[in-house]
């Protein structure tokens, strides 16, 4: 064996089977970052040794066939209400580690009750929303963080804020309530720049990212409640080449959503 | 132990809840359902009930539905309670639940609709509560007390039916019903052990996952889930009909209610068997499972019903469905809180027994 197949095989067994994914292939659209948000909660969770008393909601949106996924217990739950599905079972049962994977339409559209009165009770859940600024599962639909001119299926001609309203920008918004403990936002679209050798391409955003996923559950068990904006492309919806589609997370959303920790209140990134 | 209390509808349905090992309640205000928080809050933290660990109050109806949802997930005896509007709002999460198989208990004590109506007691929920009122194919099974000593019974038979069929279960007051004193012996109640290791959502701790879902994209794998759903509620209706059929057996007149409407029924009918009329009271106790066996029963003797709800017509549907044309069905309606006298009624199976009909 060469010395480099020999680092193959570490990696082989570094990006294999985690005991906290099932064996069974995600539905996500090639490209989609649903992907690296699988991989990094399912990481995080063998990282931090819970599976055994882990609990995960399915919300309604393209996460909803999580369930198939993740090799802990599920409960599915109605569009939005998924943190309030979390709060009762973390109440009844506050030994367990309560996560909700949702959509920008489920969290901040149909939604917001919940997710910002679980932040206003603080209650110690996390939760992951994934920000593509559109309906994805419907079909491409205006979402609260669809950005001013973005075409959607009903902003066909372009959304008009002066009209809709301005996107809403979630980290900030769960930042300003007390009850919150850690807020993030992170980009889970790899970036690309141009080297004097050609392209390259940067995962700096995706290793913050899975910091950040980490951090989110050790806060949950420090009592904390936690949330993680996750920036995605959705290329489907959005009618562009995958990478083409990236580069709109990383020229656009990230200037109208800039990443950074909004809130860390328990001081997890300093330990 | 046996203890005499005066009390209130509402507050004997909450201490009934707690003498049944209540473990979580979520709250939302609602006339005239109030009571029932009011009363667990004040308990909450009393060492007499250990089981009861969670009392919280929600934003919203729907997020206290779907905090039941979730503790009821996780294997807990847990409940809420609203009144009609609020009632309307519980209906996503009933389905999503029944959908999930999960023991849940709502309790709905009813008043005027639709819309804000008023808070004055009416019993035009019972389509809501008996038809299913959220989405796709389920049932939920509908407890209906008629006094306050039924209030403190209901919540162990609730809780027991709902855990042994996985199933939300909803106790079906009215605003009389839920604010009305009375002086009752309180039960004894003896609280079951539900084995819920099979299913509920505790962490996969040297175990397979546990997945609660009600979503199947596979069009016969829901097919399966929802004939297997549908054959549950079938051995429900088998099994658990409660009726309540007062001096029946030879009655030629019968008179039918549910709730408090069916106390002042047996009242006429007392009345009128002093009167030498053969009459007697059928009152269905579960609304859903309907006794439609125990009515058809009734017309080999009773050739003429009288329906009184506090509605414009709801049950009477139920009725007709179990007599089959075989006997004249007669309804009498009260609304906007308003109670039918007993003179009303007497009035109406007068009409009633006055009128030809064919054998």
């Amino acid at each position: 064996m060469t010395t480099g197949e020999s680092i193959l095989q570490g990696y082989k067994r570094k990006l294999g089977k985690l005991e906290a994914l099932t064996e069974k292939p995600t539905h996500y659209c090639q490209g989609c970052e649903h992907g690296e948000l699988t991989r990094f909660i399912a990481s995080a969770i063998e990282n931090l040794g819970i599976r055994e008393r882990t609990v995960m909601i399915d919300s309604v949106g393209c996460s909803v066939l999580a369930f198939d996924y993740f090799n802990v217990d599920h409960v599915q739950s109605p569009h939005g209400r998924a943190p309030a599905i979390a709060a009762g079972i973390k109440r009844v049962r506050p030994e367990l580690v309560v996560y909700t994977v949702q959509g920008d339409g489920d969290t901040l559209a149909i939604g917001l009750l919940e997710i910002m009165y679980a932040a206003i009770r603080g209650e110690p859940i996390s939760v992951f929303l994934v920000n593509n600024a559109i309906y994805g599962m419907t079909g491409g639909q205006m979402a609260p963080t669809t950005m001013q001119g973005q075409v959607t299926t009903t902003t066909p001609y372009g959304r008009d804020t002066a009209f809709t309203g301005l996107p809403l920008d979630a980290s900030r918004l769960l930042s300003t309530i007390d009850g919150s403990a850690y807020i993030k936002r992170v980009s889970l679209a790899i970036a690309e720049t141009e080297t004097p050798r050609g392209k390259s391409y940067s995962v700096k955003n995706l290793l913050d990212a899975r910091q950040a996923i980490e951090n989110a559950f050790k806060v949950q068990m420090m009592g904390g409640f936690s949330f993680v904006e996750c920036l995605s492309s959705c290329w489907v919806n959005w009618h562009l080449p995958i990478m083409e589609a990236k580069r709109f997370v990383n020229d656009r959303l990230i200037k109208q959503y800039p990443l950074g920790t909004y809130k860390d209140k328990l001081g997890i990134e300093k330990k | 132990m046996t203890e005499r209390v005066y009390i209130k509808g509402n507050e004997a349905l909450a201490y009934g809840a707690l003498k049944s090992k209540l473990n979580a309640y979520f709250a939302y205000p609602i006339t005239p359902s109030t009571e029932i928080p009011e009363t667990l809050a004040k308990e909450f933290g009393n060492k007499a009930y250990p089981d009861f660990k969670v009392f919280l109050q929600a934003a919203s109806e729907l997020e206290a539905v779907n905090m039941v949802l979730g503790a009821a997930a996780s294997g807990a005896r847990a409940m809420t309670a609203t009144s009609s509007p609020g009632f309307s709002l519980k209906q996503e999460a009933l389905s999503y639940a029944a959908g999930m198989e999960l023991p849940l208990l709502v309790v709905n004590i009813t008043r005027g609709g639709p819309g804000l109506g008023n808070i004055a007691p009416e019993q035009g929920d019972y389509f809501q509560m008996t038809k299913g009122g959220g989405h796709g194919c389920y049932r939920m099974i509908v407890l209906a007390p008629n006094s306050v000593q039924e209030m403190a019974s209901m919540p162990k038979i609730a809780f027991d039916l709902a855990f042994k069929y996985r199933n939300p279960v909803c106790i079906a007051g009215d605003a009389f019903t839920g604010q009305l004193k009375e002086d009752i012996v309180f039960p004894t109640i003896e609280p079951t052990e539900y084995d819920v290791s099979s299913w509920a959502v505790t962490g996969a701790k040297g175990r397979e996952r546990h997945v609660l879902n009600s979503m199947n994209l596979d069009p016969e794998v829901h097919a399966k889930h929802v004939a297997h759903l549908d054959e549950k509620y079938k051995a429900i209706d088998r099994n658990e009909v409660r009726c309540e059929s007062y001096l029946t057996d030879d009655a030629e007149v019968v008179v039918s209610a549910f709730g408090i409407t069916s106390r002042i029924c047996k009242s006429v009918v007392n009345a009128l068997r002093r009167e030498g009329t053969k009459i007697g009271l059928f009152r269905p106790i579960t609304l859903w499972p309907f006794p439609y066996d125990e009515v058809h029963k009734l017309t080999e003797h009773a050739r003429r019903f009288l329906v009184v709800e506090l509605n414009t017509g709801q049950m009477v549907e139920d009725i007709r469905l179990g007599i089959e044309g075989r006997a004249r069905v007669e309804f009498f309606g009260k609304l906007g809180g308003l109670l039918p006298t007993e003179r009303e009624i007497k009035n109406k199976l007068e009409n009633l027994m006055k009128e030809a009909i064919a054998a």
